[in-house]
């Protein structure tokens, strides 16, 4: 007990002394995980919106695959990307492994199928409660589609924060393509799973720390504004 | 381009409907005239909804035809709109869901919005018109949805039994606009259970029993004396009807 509050205090120490080690592990994570967000999202919205308003053959199949998706394990997700990457690989020619941009790939793949399949949910609904009203004033599908996801849009925020937290807290897809390197691929995840095995617990404990209030935050942010959001446009 | 010929009439060939195994609407065949006041009367189940978003184009028949005087392109500006039982109204302000309808029909700039903020000025709703749509009263988003669709000029309006839920005070403002939008010169073709309201709206009344159109008559007679048995049941109330 004595040794988990001692590291508990030296973890704080590191946190409120921004220990520029420490520092540097939570940029790159925010670094790496925003990125994948942004670009899951570009991808994944109208993917999702696509999906949920067209019809075509296998829809059903494609959908019953995507949400099968949401759970892909980040070891295997790493490994594929790995494979991919690696010098042998197709994409190996790039000198991409054990780049943050290589991260960055990994987890755009882990997270897209999970903000996907949670628009095409939100917008299936909204398009169930919609479509009669804007076929008749005479929207296109695409036009269609384009006024759902906006109006759902804080919704959506919550497709997004998904994929966030998941990208975030994983550590099989990084450690396999980022190789957890010392100030060039070490990310709070990585560094928790390596200073833990070393033994060494304030460093650990502080990052975990740091790790479960950014979510927390982020998910209060986010909750917050769609309650504001829900007050003013109901 | 092309002539400014009416859209009526508009002409049903033996139109059927099925979904689930069941025939909703069954071989209607019937001519919609500019001019009279359409009002379909049935009882529930009978089809009304159904045969109106035949009509709409919102549903494509399962057997049969449906022609309007001058065809509608895809791409363009709809001549015809509905007004639903329950408004379905975009999160955003009251005016902005009028200017979206607009906009979808091409029209821009500076004169979507006089044209929207004339829209909620006939419907009373002029001092509403930044609040946010989805939080107005049953009875405002109704009128705001009549204000949706007269914005657009339509030649032919459906409703689908507009005041359904809605008070007997919001109900008679509803009655009011469509009214109004009739005098405008706009086809009305409404449905409605409500028997009170269709001696008060229609000039000529589409029976509706069972999928098919029993009688169609004017409404003075039709009230007084209707030719079939059905009509004449569904008149006393010994029809379900509600």
């Amino acid at each position: 007990m004595e040794t988990i509050l001692d590291a508990l205090g030296d973890a704080g120490r590191l946190v409120a002394g921004l220990d520029p080690k420490l520092v540097e592990i939570v940029a790159l994570s925010l670094r790496v995980s925003l990125s994948a967000v942004v670009l899951a999202t570009a991808l994944a919205l109208p993917l999702g919106a696509a999906i949920a308003v067209a019809k075509f053959r296998g829809r059903q199949a494609v959908i019953v695959i995507l949400n099968a998706l949401m759970g892909l394990p980040p070891v295997v997700v790493g490994l594929l990307v790995y494979l991919l990457l690696s010098r042998a690989g197709p994409l190996g020619a790039m000198g991409l492994l054990f780049t943050p941009t290589a991260m960055v790939i990994a987890q755009t793949i882990l997270i897209l199928p999970i903000i996907a399949a949670l628009t095409r949910q939100a917008v299936d609904d909204a398009w169930r409660e919609y479509q009669e009203q804007l076929r008749s004033l005479g929207a296109g599908e695409g036009s269609a589609a384009l006024t759902l996801v906006w109006d759902i849009r804080f919704s959506l925020l919550t497709a997004v924060l998904a994929g966030f937290g998941r990208a975030a807290a994983e550590v099989g897809a990084v450690m396999i393509v980022g190789g957890n390197i010392d100030g060039v691929t070490r990310v709070m995840t990585t560094a928790i799973a390596l200073e833990t095995s070393k033994g060494d617990l304030p460093l650990a404990l502080g990052l975990g720390v740091i790790l479960v209030t950014l979510v927390l935050a982020l998910n209060a942010a986010a909750y917050t504004l769609k309650e504001a959001a829900q007050r003013r446009y109901g | 381009m092309r002539a400014p010929t009416s859209i009526l009439p508009l002409r049903l060939d033996e139109v059927s409907f099925a979904a689930g195994g069941r025939t909703i609407v069954d071989r209607v065949s019937l001519v919609l005239e500019a001019g009279p006041r359409t009002i379909i009367l049935g009882p529930n189940g009978a089809g009304k909804s159904v045969l109106m978003r035949l009509c709409h184009g919102l549903l494509a028949p399962t057997s049969g035809r449906i022609e309007w005087a001058a065809a509608e392109r895809p791409g363009e500006r709809r001549r015809q709109a509905m007004v639903f039982q329950r408004p379905v109204m975009l999160r955003r302000s009251a005016i902005a869901n009028v200017e979206y309808a607009l906009g979808l029909a091409g029209v821009a700039g500076r004169e979507r919005e006089r044209q929207a903020e004339a829209a909620l000025e006939s419907v009373g709703l002029a001092h509403l018109a930044d609040r946010s749509a989805r939080v107005l009263s049953g009875g405002e988003q109704q009128r705001l949805a009549l204000a949706r669709a007269w914005a657009l000029r339509p030649e032919v309006l459906f409703l689908d039994e507009p005041t359904a839920s809605l008070d007997p005070g919001a109900s008679a403002e509803v009655e009011r606009i469509i009214e109004a939008i009739r005098a405008a010169g706009t086809k009305i073709v409404m449905c409605t259970h409500n028997l009170g309201q269709a001696r008060r709206l229609g000039d000529e009344i589409l029976f509706l029993h069972q999928g098919r159109v029993v009688e169609r008559a004017p409404a003075a007679r039709f009230f007084t004396l209707p030719a079939t048995a059905e009509a004449g049941a569904f008149i006393q109330g010994e029809l379900p009807w509600t």
